[in-house]
């Protein structure tokens, strides 16, 4: 039997419309050999929880860019545990400002990336994340 | 696969449903042996194909089609099988469907899936049809299954769907559709989307010459094609046939679904009456039995008959020293022969 996949739902919440970066790492994800699931802009949390549970993901990778985080990230982290998901790796990514970076890894974010990071950096703590998990 | 998870399941658990289809696309043992159980649960839902070019409109047509279906039989649930396909290369996927279909988050009498092609050539994946029978056990009325976008060859969906649709776009300027007609003869039903554009009312026009074309050769043949999937029917003189539609659509502005939607249910009403849907089930089911039989004879075969056997045979009938029939039958022999001794 082949290696089980790896399925990651790239979402954009809230009304940022920066979905460069989504779609780079995204790609970036598919080229390691990773299934992805993206949902476009404009997701309410609600939505993105949604999805998640019908695309059964191992990781949820959130892009916001628009300083809505401190909002948007604990909402979907309760959406996702209200759907009986509590076993989703939650990613962020976008701008957010080294004083907000603690406080959503404490609420369960399991990392945070800026500007200019290295989609292989990415890819390769997915992986780790989802075999620590199983 | 624990049966509580298959009686959460069975009473409308989505999380349950969810994980379910994830063993099942895996072919893990939980997901296999949850299929085995659950498939004594099917044949009712109406599996409704839609396939055709890359980019012609499918995921949004998927989109307008729920809604209508949910609207007009509201107390059927809709599931969506999406496929897109894998890279070759990294076997990664990049499964964009869903973008088209965020009208369908609010309803929760509809479950959408993304599915990579994991290899498969004919526009599903080799897992669409099991997740199909999933759903299906799961009390999902209508499943809808978009390929892979199609051109020519990809028409695997006709073995699994009741219904096939077949989405083509308009022509641009006087270059002929990009839609072959290897494709068209699977359609139970033609689409024209993007009827908004200019040139919509000539590809009309065009299709129905060509479905006209080779709806006039089946019949010289004494056959129409759907009689592709009756090995062993007893329908094999279906009086009244099906002649495909030809419908106009603009799906993301919900134009023609309403027609598009009766023609749908129309032809379902159709297939049960002339038999068809008896017959295409048991040949879905033949086909289904087939395939295992065959992976199961080979593994089999696999377990009985050392790989060096089948080595030297090679060699051998690479110097010419014995045919390949010849080392088809000393392989049989041995396995045979074989098997008897461990079944003993
Ligand atoms: C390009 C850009 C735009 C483009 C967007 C085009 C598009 N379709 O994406 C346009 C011109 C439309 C735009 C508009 C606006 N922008 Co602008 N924009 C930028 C800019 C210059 C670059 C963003 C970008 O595309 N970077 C390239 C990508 C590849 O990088 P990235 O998104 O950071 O992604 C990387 C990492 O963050 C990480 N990552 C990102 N997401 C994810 C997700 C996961 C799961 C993971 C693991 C990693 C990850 O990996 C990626 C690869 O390295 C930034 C400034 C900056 N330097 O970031 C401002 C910026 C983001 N914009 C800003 C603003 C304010 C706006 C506007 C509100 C301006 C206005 N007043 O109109 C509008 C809002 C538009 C909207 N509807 O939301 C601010 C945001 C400020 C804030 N959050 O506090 C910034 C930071 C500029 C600034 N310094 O003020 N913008
Ligand atoms: N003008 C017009 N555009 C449409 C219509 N239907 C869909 N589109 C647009 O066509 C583009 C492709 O639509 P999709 O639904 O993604 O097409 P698809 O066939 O599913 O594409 P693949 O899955 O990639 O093969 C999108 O930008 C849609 O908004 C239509 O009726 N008219
Ligand atoms: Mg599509």
């Amino acid at each position: 039997m082949t290696e089980k996949k790896i399925r990651v739902l790239i979402a954009k919440p809230g009304l940022d419309g920066h979905d460069r970066g989504a779609k780079v790492v995204a790609r970036a994800m598919r080229d390691d050999g990773m299934e992805v699931i993206y949902t476009g802009l404009r997701q309410t949390p609600e939505m993105i929880a949604e999805a998640a549970l019908q695309e059964d993901v191992d990781v949820v990778g959130l892009s916001i860019l628009s300083g809505a985080h401190n909002a948007l990230v604990p909402q979907v982290i309760a959406d996702l545990r209200a759907n009986g998901q509590t076993d989703v790796v939650l990613f962020l990514g976008g701008i957010i400002p080294e004083d907000d970076i603690q406080t959503l890894l404490d609420q369960g974010v399991y990392k945070i990336y800026g500007p200019g990071t290295d989609t292989r950096e990415v890819c390769k703590d997915i992986r780790e994340a989802v075999k620590s998990k199983a | 696969m624990t049966s509580a998870s298959l009686d959460a399941l069975r009473k409308g658990n989505r999380l349950a449903l969810s994980r379910i289809l994830s063993q099942v696309e895996n072919r893990t043992d939980a997901g296999q042996a949850a299929l085995e159980e659950l498939f004594l649960e099917t044949g009712s839902a109406h599996k409704i194909g839609i396939t055709g070019p890359p980019g012609s409109g499918k995921s949004t047509l998927v989109n307008a089609l729920a809604r209508e279906l949910r609207r007009r039989e509201p107390e059927q649930k809709v599931a969506i099988i999406a496929v897109d396909p894998s890279s070759p290369f990294t076997g990664g996927a990049l499964l964009g469907d869903r973008v088209r279909m965020l009208d369908l988050q609010d309803d929760k009498q509809i479950f959408i899936r993304s599915m990579a092609s994991r290899g498969a050539l004919g526009g599903l994946a080799e897992q669409t049809e099991a997740l199909s029978q999933v759903f299906d056990a799961a009390g999902y009325g209508f499943i809808l299954i978009e390929t892979v976008g199609a051109g020519q060859s990809e028409v695997d969906v006709v073995n699994l769907a009741h219904t096939t649709i077949v989405v083509d776009t308009p022509g641009t300027g006087d270059d002929i559709q990009s839609i072959k007609a290897g494709i068209l003869e699977i359609a139970d039903i033609l689409v024209v989307n993007k009827a908004d554009r200019p040139g919509a009312d000539q590809s009309v026009t065009y299709l129905r010459n060509m479905v006209e074309m080779g709806y006039a050769r089946s019949i010289n043949n004494g056959k129409h094609h759907l009689e592709d999937f009756r090995e062993n029917s007893e329908h094999e003189t279906a009086s009244a046939h099906w002649v495909p539609p030809i419908l106009k659509t603009v799906a993301c502005e919900f134009k023609g679904i309403q027609e598009l939607t009766e023609v749908i249910l129309n032809h379902a009403a159709y297939l049960r009456e002339s038999g068809q849907w008896h017959a295409k089930d048991q040949a879905s089911i033949r086909a289904n039995i087939r395939r295992q039989l065959i992976a199961s004879l080979l593994k089999d075969f696999n377990q009985n008959v050392p790989a060096d056997l089948v080595n030297s045979l090679v060699e051998e009938v690479q110097k010419r020293g014995i045919s390949p029939n010849e080392a088809v039958r000393v392989l049989l022999t041995y396995n045979r022969n074989n098997s008897l001794e461990s079944s003993e």
